[in-house]
């Protein structure tokens, strides 16, 4: 005890000590003043004091109960109460329809503004989704993810605007856009792993983001391309709210037809291919997988998704240019695979809702954004480094049971 | 060695370079149809880089790797990728086991199908009849493998959960489902007890006698060796010393110097 509270006390000095020049100190540039706000000092110093002891009590505890759990030898893995949601179908069911049923509803009952936010909250979801395909499933860490974004999002947009093309001529176009680029990149990385694999996809993510800015020609530079045509349907006319509607059922049509994918990918001799991949390499190959092929389906399948909706954002926005496709993007779609548990879609959809929605939500603390943000990613890694909900695999039964069990 | 057996892999004068370094020297070894054959040597003789040249995981800097496969035309395989070899009927397993710790014992059988299965990404998604039988198939065989190694019990462990003993022979039934005429073994029995040791002797002879498939085995345990190899080549600094049968193996001069140093013959 007399231990917490003395690494405390170090911790609080410390993160005076750190935080002195931003909390207590204040220059007032035009005065020419300088604000001491020692009261800031105090506050920090109660603050980093608590954190520490709470969190060293945390992590003793959790010491303690993994020891614990050990003892019980059998330990077979408890499932948690969002596992049982997952798994049972008497649970899952209800839980299903709940959820669809208030999502269809959605639109109705809240505001324009809301239903915007949902859009690009399940924009979100979809990119996570895709990105799921190449990090989480095949292993293939890629920051560079928004390039593939933004390709769709452009190829709409010039289409639309040069060629006249109908948006729904252009989703499919998109998607396969993304992928071929997907491809093309693909092909130089495929002997990279690891943190190679990750920096020259951050250098991509960025080249991306250049090539955008400075062809004028094709992309129209930093000033971006507008008057964007949002989706239509059959010729009806729709005012923005009816649009912006339109497009929500739309990315929830998309969601849907991501997450059935992706599913049966999943558990399927390629969904395998690709997990085995990511597990060991070498052994994979030697096991007779073609590593070309199977990372470049990942590459291409990844990129598809993000292709196709990026046509949907440019048609939600009706305007972009490159700011839309920074780096930052990647970072947060990323960490939406992260946080909801590498490979599992549940996990994935929860971890894109909230990581998108809170923030939306929370708009009075935008400042501390980023540093809830990090916080919630360090926690993360210590407490749950599976993320929210562990990608459970799939079982089979042999044949002969898979008989015997319809017979008696 | 039967005279009219039917070769399956027939190595001539392998030499692999890493810079200067000459890992394995003209190395020519033979495997017939229905035999266990076996390469001893000590510690950093050079037989697991003599493997990876064999599997594709590196190409030969010389010589010349011909495989006959049953049925089918003679192939030179020099500088075929892993998959390709895999798919021609040669699987290897590995010293240092190389599961796909984080996927059930059923599923690492399972990726051993893959070269001999079709579906395609659009097949995955839309499940047609084709993908169905594919997939009952895989699995069926997977869990007939998994039978015949002693481990349908843990077929919904994740691999990083078995014992050690057991790690091994999963990674037997996962070169198994490869289908595959010749098995190669890199040191099987390492790490394992006595016990072990015997129960994984009788599942090679088994294989071998069973399921007809000709086994090339890397190995250091001079019991296992001996008892169940037909043939035994030996190898020192990259270069073969030695080639017979067990008994000729156990009384040459030249292999008692190498595993026992010299004066060996006190031993």
């Amino acid at each position: 005890m007399i231990s917490y509270l003395k690494s405390s006390l170090i911790a609080a000095v410390w993160f005076v000590f750190l935080t002195f020049p931003l909390m207590v100190v204040k220059v007032n540039t035009l005065k020419s003043t300088v604000e001491w706000r020692w009261m800031n000092m105090l506050w920090v110093a109660i603050g980093a004091f608590i954190l520490s002891a709470v969190w060293r009590w945390a992590m003793e505890k959790r010491v303690r109960g993994a020891s614990q759990n050990e003892q019980d030898a059998a330990s077979e893995e408890k499932m948690g109460i969002g596992q049982r949601l997952l798994e049972d179908p008497k649970l899952n069911r209800p839980v299903i329809g709940v959820v669809v049923a208030l999502a269809l509803l959605m639109p109705w009952v809240s505001e324009m503004y809301q239903v915007t936010i949902w859009v690009f909250a399940l924009i979100y979801v979809v990119l996570g989704l895709g990105l799921n395909i190449t990090v989480g499933l095949a292993g293939l860490l890629d920051l560079g993810y928004v390039a593939f974004f933004g390709v769709g999002a452009y190829t709409y947009a010039i289409l639309n605007t040069r060629f006249g093309l109908d948006f729904w001529v252009c989703l499919p176009i998109g998607g396969l856009t993304g992928a071929l680029v997907g491809v093309l990149l693909g092909f130089p990385i495929l002997r990279l792993r690891g943190d190679y694999l990750a920096i020259v996809t951050l250098g991509f993510g960025s080249i991306a983001k250049i090539v955008y800015e400075n062809w004028e020609g094709v992309f129209n530079g930093a000033k971006g391309i507008e008057k964007i045509a949002r989706p239509g349907f059959f010729g009806v006319q729709m005012d923005i709210s009816a649009a912006t509607t339109f497009t929500y059922y739309l990315m929830l049509v998309m969601v849907v037809f991501t997450i059935f994918v992706t599913n049966r990918l999943k558990d399927s001799r390629i969904g395998r291919a690709w997990m085995a991949l990511r597990e060991d390499e070498i052994a994979c190959v030697a096991m007779g997988v073609d590593m070309a092929r199977t990372k470049l389906g990942a590459y291409a399948l990844g990129a598809f998704w993000a292709g196709l909706v990026g046509v949907i954002f440019a048609s939600q926005t009706t305007y972009i240019n490159p700011a839309s496709f920074d780096f930052m993007l990647s970072a947060i779609v990323l960490s939406m695979v992260v946080l909801g548990g590498m490979g599992s879609i549940v996990g994935v959809v929860i971890a894109a809702l909230v990581l998108n929605l809170l923030p939306e939500y929370l708009r009075a603390f935008e400042d501390y954004r980023m540093l809830v943000f990090g916080a919630v990613m360090v926690m993360m890694m210590l407490f749950r480094p599976q993320g929210l909900v562990a990608n459970v695999r799939k079982t089979y039964t042999h044949g002969k049971v898979r008989a015997e069990e319809t017979n008696g | 060695m039967a005279e009219n057996a039917q070769k399956l892999l027939e190595v001539s004068e392998l030499t692999m370079d890493f810079g200067g370094l000459r890992a394995v020297d003209s190395i020519t070894l033979e495997v017939c149809a229905g035999e266990i054959v076996a390469l001893i040597g000590p510690n950093g003789a050079g037989k697991t880089t003599f493997f990876n040249c064999v599997t594709g995981i590196y190409k030969p800097t010389r010589g010349e790797i011909l495989v006959h496969p049953p049925e089918q035309k003679t192939q030179k395989i020099n500088g075929f990728k892993p998959n390709r070899v895999t798919a021609m009927g040669m699987a290897r397993t590995f010293q240092n086991i190389r599961l796909f710790q984080n996927m059930t014992v059923l599923e690492n059988v399972m990726i051993g199908r893959h070269c001999r299965t079709t579906t395609s990404i659009i097949g995955a998604i839309l499940r047609g009849k084709k993908t169905n039988r594919q997939e009952r198939e895989t699995i069926d065989r997977s869990y007939d493998l998994l039978e015949k190694v002693g481990l349908v019990d843990f077929a919904d462990e994740f691999a990083k959960n078995l014992p050690y003993g057991a790690q091994r022979r999963l990674e037997i039934a996962r070169a198994m489902a490869t289908d595959p005429f010749l098995l190669l073994l890199d040191e099987p029995a390492a790490g394992m007890n006595p016990q072990e040791t015997k129960d994984l002797d009788e599942l090679i002879v088994r294989i071998k006698d069973l399921e007809n498939i000709s086994i090339l085995l890397i190995e250091h345990d001079m019991k296992l060796v001996m008892n169940i190899s037909e043939r035994i080549y030996v190898m020192e600094y990259g270069k073969k010393i030695a080639h017979g049968s067990p008994q000729e193996i156990r009384s040459n001069p030249k292999v008692i110097e190498a595993y026992l140093g010299e004066g060996g013959d006190d031993a």
